[in-house]
């Protein structure tokens, strides 16, 4: 057999350089093969969540309890607002495949309708996540409380509601007798934190001066739930009324930083382990960064449209690549909403 | 125009309009499942509590795992059109995908679990 060949090479059956054994074009492959590699990124990110929760060895927040608030309704509401957000990006996507849908049929100003439906919704969603970031970050009234024995409870219950602050000695700003008004509870917070409540109740304000605190209704203290077990109490351990009320406000006038912590940083939360605000920062933060990029790109493409470049070319298939990754933004969330809201 | 140099495997996805009322109808079917499984989804987690030892907390679990797949199914299938791509080509996309995954998951959370064996006993 050797030294001819054998075999001519049928041209049908070869690739002839230009056929796709996929049937697909090059850029809509390139764009699968980056999602898949995107999708392993973020599939890495959820399973390193799912390791650190079976690790920890206290109690993992209930995303029920920790997402249970709507804008100007208070809360009482579990999960409703992250619900409407999933919603936002599934109609958003749905949006998307009816602008490639419009494409496949080169009707350009049904392209051009729901390209600009899902840029809108693409907006809504980032303002969305805005506000519960920062919903997030602020935390409750009573925030979360380290007990004596060193155990960590969430305190349920309403905070007090303020008259003023009374200077009673003079810091860098403020004058003796000088009556503050503006932003009290989080002010007191902001104290409560330091642990710049003294013994006799009253606070060191930012500036070194020391405040007397005319409440006009004081702070309930309905329970605490053991979070974390310490020296004296066991997880799950309840404690409640004045036992309760007692305990908490020992830890407030403690006079040290973090034995109360309210919201959440890098550093602590108010909510459940270090880690778990962490992972809220960095899986929704980076989904978050993956629609702001997707708002982008379809805003270029966007403008495409408009110019009718993809209409001289014959296909909208720039359209569709978008959307692949439109859609792949919106199948990342189903998959967050579920593993860090849910379960 | 028609190009000679490259197949133009873009223009396969044209149809036309009648064609693309039957899309469109699938679209709007898709819309409404996910809508529902998402709501159906926050009220089972709004009225069972999360609890490791219940047995209706554990089922609901699992049905929001399955629930999460099928939602990931339709926006793949679908909306992202892997469904009428070519066999081979939806296969080199899902298949080492899942297996990875399956693999990274059973470790991890099998290795967080003997991490939280021996936080707990020493």
């Amino acid at each position: 057999m050797a030294g001819h060949t054998t075999h001519e090479i049928d041209s049908a059956a070869s690739w002839k350089g230009k056929v796709s054994p996929f049937r697909t074009s090059y850029g809509k492959l390139m764009m699968w093969f980056f999602l898949v590699s995107d999708a392993l990124t973020f599939g890495g990110l959820l399973v390193g969540y799912g390791f650190i929760r079976h690790a920890y060895t206290g109690k993992w927040p209930i995303g029920e309890e920790v997402f249970n608030s709507l804008p100007f309704l208070g809360h009482g509401y579990p999960l409703v607002y992250v619900a409407l957000m999933t919603f936002l990006l599934i109609i958003s996507s749905v949006t998307m495949v009816l602008a490639v849908e419009a494409g496949h049929r080169m009707d350009r100003k049904g392209v051009t309708k729901w390209m600009l439906a899902t840029i809108i919704g693409g907006f809504f969603f980032l303002g969305s996540q805005a506000w519960e970031w920062s919903h997030f970050i602020h935390g409750s009234e009573l925030g979360r409380v380290q007990l004596h024995d060193g155990s960590l409870a969430y305190v349920h219950g309403h905070g007090a509601k303020f008259e003023s602050f009374e200077v009673v000695t003079a810091g860098a700003h403020h004058h003796v007798g000088d009556i503050i008004t503006d932003d009290l509870a989080h002010e007191y917070n902001h104290a409560v934190a330091a642990g710049h409540v003294l013994a006799d109740g009253s606070i060191k304000l930012h500036d070194g001066s020391i405040a007397k605190v005319n409440v006009k209704e004081v702070a309930h203290i309905d329970e605490l739930i053991i979070r974390e077990a310490g020296g004296e109490y066991a997880l799950d351990h309840i404690i409640k009324g004045e036992e309760a009320a007692r305990l908490y406000e020992e830890a407030v006038r403690a006079g040290e930083a973090n034995r109360v912590v309210f919201g959440a940083n890098l550093q602590q939360n108010e909510y459940g382990p270090q880690q778990y605000a962490q992972f809220f920062f960095f899986i929704t933060g980076f989904h978050g960064f993956h629609v702001f990029s997707g708002v982008i790109i379809n805003i270029l493409i966007f403008f495409g449209v408009l110019r009718g470049v993809y209409h001289s070319r014959g296909h909208y298939e720039m359209v569709e690549k978008t959307g692949l990754y439109w859609h792949f933004v919106d199948l990342v969330w189903v998959f967050v909403f579920t593993f860090f809201y849910l379960v | 125009m028609e190009r000679d140099d490259i197949v133009e495997y873009s223009l396969e996805t044209h149809h036309d309009e009648a064609h693309g009322k039957v899309i469109r109808k699938k679209i709007y079917f898709v819309t409404v499942l996910l809508t529902v499984i998402t709501i159906v989804e926050v009220l089972l987690g709004a009225f069972i509590k999360q609890n490791a030892d219940s047995m209706a907390w554990i089922t609901v679990k699992w049905s929001f795992i399955i629930m999460t797949l099928i939602k990931a199914g339709y926006i793949v299938m679908v909306f992202m059109h892997l469904g009428d791509e070519k066999k081979s080509l939806r296969n080199i996309i899902l298949i080492p995908y899942f297996i990875f995954m399956a693999y990274l998951i059973f470790i991890a959370l099998n290795e967080g679990l003997a991490v939280n064996n021996s936080w707990l006993t020493y």
